[in-house]
């Protein structure tokens, strides 16, 4: 992963792994059509059940992690695709943040599973679902669910580069602006989370006349500490005092794709505590 | 015909002026009523045009209302400026390509297509020549804008009422137009005046129905613009500016406004003077060609500031200092003007509601401006 | 140069290894057209372009009066760096420029000059150190005042011993932390004025180094009678566009692209070490 494809030989190998997840990020690979084609020359595709029935075993130059952590059997098969990988990227919410099923992290996990299974009993579960960064180094993040496949296309073609992929997490409201759509928030007064979501998508949902719902999690800063970005107390006081929302209406606002994502897991909680006060 | 003093055209007539626009040539853009706002979009007949409209202006809040009123100008203006008509958002820059002994460079630039911009404000206005003066007049000029300002013509709409965020008497930018338009129009009831400001403005002129405007009907204009100038309830104070802002770097004020500001971007966005621009490289998978386009950005992203390892503005407090400082400071150093034109566009586009005027008054306080040079003598 | 934003494709014709992570790269304008019509002046930059990848600011160290090579030391620290230190001899980059204010070297013929520096490279000054020894008799004496964190961070070593071998000319330098081989001073570079004699009415002084540096040091200087005018530091910003339009590299009122990097000293005082700025 680390040269030029013009020097490579042979070509660098790449290995697609699922957790808990819905399969939509690895539909995106295949979704890249045309480029798939190019995608298939610069890189052997070596390991991508979804796709194909040929699986190669390791190690791998370029692993793409679909899904979240949720059994036990989980933590110890990243842990191998880890050490099976030079460089490791994970593909979207549930990968990144935990995704729509950490919901669970709020919850009883007994209760949800009788409610959902006839037989709970079968049912095997951690009492959390988390990233995949709380158990193994990630060297990069793709947001989104699902992800957005130029945005892929573009990290892969900068790690065959042997380049350090950018991937800016600023907020959606740039790529509205740039492509003229008009703001939601503003002219609606709906509580659309762009201003502290990070784009990379597009902005698809203000440009289809809906608010944004975080689902490329929050548009967080290189530096961990200090900076206020994103600054969702504002948004949620904004939302609170003067679009008419409940606590509980803010909390479930933050609380969802992304919602074990830290800013935005801070923000329910504080939100919640208002709403049980 | 005495176009010095100007002209009338019977609102009915409008469609004429299109016409003879479309035969020159022109692309016809101008304010059109979508997703709740008026855009620029192609205005192919009147109907397009947000005929019986207006906007509800405040900070953070932006409303179209349907009146019993035929004017075609009643929305003052939608989230855009002008800007994205010479400084576009995007801007394929150059394409380059791998040969055997290296790699050649293809530019993408080409002759802009003639637009007739129809219903920009003088605050638009008073924007564009700012970023002129940027983007034409220094040191190095840009070519990507000169060859689309080149094909630019500006149909400016003098305003008659203001909005509760229009601040233009203030920044003397209007609400009447002085300069940098080829027609001006004041729309009054069911006539439009129209004053000639360029020779390609009297060739479009002269193919046009027009009468001469009458002297009770030019008062009737003045009078009305007069107004809408009298009635606007935000002004920012100019006196004290620049200097006054550079002393004021350590007022507590940029806490509170750093705690409320989003870095969201969308005032820089919405601003018809600012400038920032980065490159998006975009190599295709083969790395065999790649592509450089232009992109607006923004004083509030997390890159801006960046150099090797460490940010020189990290906070939302830094940032929002920085932009303001920049508008109405740093920029009269650097071009000669204040960056704010007094459009009140980055008041109502704030999701937050943050009012520019407010955070500018709040820092010329004459109170917290003593305050601050007690700290500041203490500190030597 | 009509639009600054087309790019002159060059070709590395020699890459010299400095440090582990520095290396030299000359360059050769690929049309000879071009090569020949190049001309800049010693402290100017070029935005340094990597197909692909990205533009980078590097100051041209060479010898002005040589433009048909132009040599820009490199470290790689980022993105685009990390990428340029891959490449080879042979190997092509691009070059936009040559941009921005440069050093006084022609205003201040026949006076002393001291110069100095502090942490990795530097490599600003380093050129204007060659172009006053390249034309040695044209100045008076020379002094040198280099710092370092500590004594493995001292690269141009050589260099260093190289200069203080000149007549007329003093070299200084100093280790925040002591070393076993270090003969040199412990402590901050500031330090160092205390060893150096100057004629504050015939001295100009050159600096290059951390902000910190500039904000401490040079007061230090003025209370010994230096004009404030007689001092020029290099600032570093974000530099994108290289000509004062993109707006990333301002300092106060300044674009330091343009009216910068090298500034005199009483205009840029106000803004040193403020926060933000």
């Amino acid at each position: 992963m680390r040269r030029m494809p013009e020097r490579q030989s042979p070509r660098p190998k790449l290995g697609v792994f699922k957790f808990a997840s819905c399969d939509g990020c690895q539909l995106s690979i295949l979704n890249l059509e045309d480029d798939l084609l190019a995608l298939g020359q610069a890189l052997e595709i070596s390991y991508f059940p979804e796709a194909s029935s040929h699986m190669d075993a390791g190690p791998y130059d370029l692993a793409l992690v679909e899904g979240s952590i949720t059994r036990e059997e989980d933590v110890h098969r990243i842990r191998a695709v880890r050490e099976q990988a030079t460089v490791l990227v994970t593909i979207g919410a549930c990968a990144t943040a935990g995704g729509i099923q950490a919901l669970r992290n709020w919850a009883d996990i007994e209760s949800y599973k009788r409610l959902v299974y006839p037989s709970p009993e079968w049912i095997r579960t951690l009492e959390t679902s988390t990233p995949i960064s709380d158990h193994v180094k990630v060297d990069y993040e793709l947001r989104g669910c699902p992800i957005d496949k130029d945005q892929l296309l573009r990290v892969l073609t900068d790690l065959l580069a042997g380049v350090r992929p950018r991937l800016a997490r600023d907020s959606v409201c740039l790529e509205c602006k740039r492509r003229g759509t008009v703001c939601v928030l503003v002219a609606k007064g709906v509580p659309c989370l762009g201003p502290v979501t990070s784009g990379g998508c597009g902005a698809i949902c203000p440009s289809m006349g809906r608010d944004c719902y975080g689902c490329f999690g929050p548009a967080d800063a290189r530096e961990k500490a200090g900076s206020h970005v994103p600054n969702t107390a504002s948004l949620a006081k904004h939302f609170h005092e003067h679009l008419g929302l409940i606590p509980a209406e803010i909390l479930r606002r933050f609380r969802g794709i992304n919602g074990n994502a830290p800013s935005f897991q801070g923000e329910s909680g504080a939100w919640e505590r208002r709403a049980d006060a | 015909m005495s176009s010095g003093d100007g002209s009338t055209l019977p609102s009915a007539e409008l469609p004429r002026l299109l016409d003879v626009l479309g035969a020159k040539g022109y692309r016809i853009i101008g304010p059109t009523v979508r997703d709740g706002a008026v855009v620029w979009e192609t205005i192919r007949r009147m109907a397009d045009l947000p005929i019986g409209w207006r906007d509800q202006q405040e900070p953070g809040r932006y409303r179209l209302e349907r009146t019993d009123s035929r004017d075609i100008f009643g929305v003052v203006h939608g989230p855009q400026s002008v800007k994205p008509f010479t400084f576009a958002p995007r801007e394929p820059l150059i394409r380059i390509e791998r040969t055997s002994g290296g790699w050649s460079v293809h530019s993408h630039l080409q002759p802009a297509e003639p637009i007739a911009l129809l219903g920009a404000r003088p605050c638009d206005l008073a924007g564009l020549a700012i970023q002129d003066q940027i983007f034409l007049r220094g040191p190095y000029q840009d070519t990507a804008y000169a060859v689309r300002r080149k094909g630019l013509f500006l149909i400016v709409v003098n305003c008659t009422r203001a909005l509760p965020t229009c601040f233009c008497r203030s920044m003397e930018t209007g609400p009447r137009a002085t300069r940098g338009f080829d027609l001006a129009l004041t729309e009054l009831d069911e006539v439009m005046l129209i004053e000639v400001g360029s020779e390609a403005g009297q060739a479009i002129l002269a193919e046009l129905p027009v009468a001469p405007a009458s002297e009770a009907l030019l008062a009737e204009a003045s009078a009305r613009i007069d107004a809408c100038a009298r009635s606007q309830i935000r002004s920012v104070e100019r006196a004290k500016l620049p200097q006054v802002l550079y002393e004021v770097h350590d007022h507590p004020r940029w806490d509170e406004v750093g705690a409320r500001c989003l870095a969201c971007t969308n005032c820089t966005m919405v601003c018809p003077t600012c400038f920032c621009h980065t490159i998006d490289e975009a190599p295709d998978l083969t790395g065999q060609r790649t592509e450089r386009t232009r992109l607006w950005d923004s004083c509030f992203t997390h890159e801006h500031g960046y150099i090797h390892g460490k940010n020189i503005r990290p906070t939302i407090k830094d940032r929002y200092r920085m932009w303001l400082t920049h508008k109405f400071a740093a920029w009269h150093d650097q071009f000669g003007t204040s960056g704010c034109v007094g459009c009140g566009r980055c008041l109502t586009w704030c999701p937050v509601g943050i009012d520019v005027t407010e955070e500018v008054a709040a820092l010329l306080a004459s109170d917290s401006r003593k305050q601050q040079k007690t700290v500041s003598q203490r500190h030597e | 140069m009509n639009d600054p934003s087309l790019l002159h494709s060059t070709t590395i014709i020699d890459k010299i290894r400095e440090t582990a992570d520095i290396h030299t790269y000359r360059l050769r304008i690929d049309d000879e057209d071009e090569r020949k019509r190049y001309r800049f002046a010693a402290g100017q930059f070029n935005m340094v372009y990597l197909f692909g990848v990205g533009e980078v600011a590097i100051s041209i160290v060479s010898d002005p009066d040589e433009p048909e090579t132009l040599d820009h030391t490199i470290r790689s620290v980022g993105r685009v760096t990390n990428a340029i230190a891959r490449l080879g001899v042979g190997e092509h980059l691009g070059i936009r420029g040559p941009f921005g204010q440069g050093w006084p070297l022609e205003e201040v013929l026949d006076r002393d000059v001291v110069i100095v520096t502090g942490g990795l490279g530097c490599a600003p000054v380093v050129g204007a150190i060659e172009y006053i020894f390249r034309r040695r008799r044209h100045y008076g004496a020379v002094k040198i005042l280099h710092g370092v964190k500590t004594p493995e961070d001292l690269v141009f070593q050589e260099r260093f011993e190289r200069w203080g071998r000149q007549p007329d000319t003093e070299v200084f330098l100093a280790s925040d932390r002591p070393g076993k081989a270090w003969r040199h001073h412990v402590g901050v570079v500031t330090e160092l004025f205390e060893m150096v004699s100057f004629t504050p009415s015939r001295t100009v002084v050159l600096m290059c180094g951390p902000e910190i540096m500039m904000r401490v040091g040079v007061p230090i200087l003025l209370r010994r009678g230096l004009p404030p005018t007689a001092v020029y530091v290099s600032l570093e910003r974000h530099m994108e566009c290289g000509i004062g339009l993109c707006g990333h590299c301002q300092m106060g009122p300044y674009f330091l692209c343009k009216d910068g990097p090298v500034m005199r000293y009483d205009r840029i005082e106000p803004w040193l070490g403020r926060t933000g700025v």
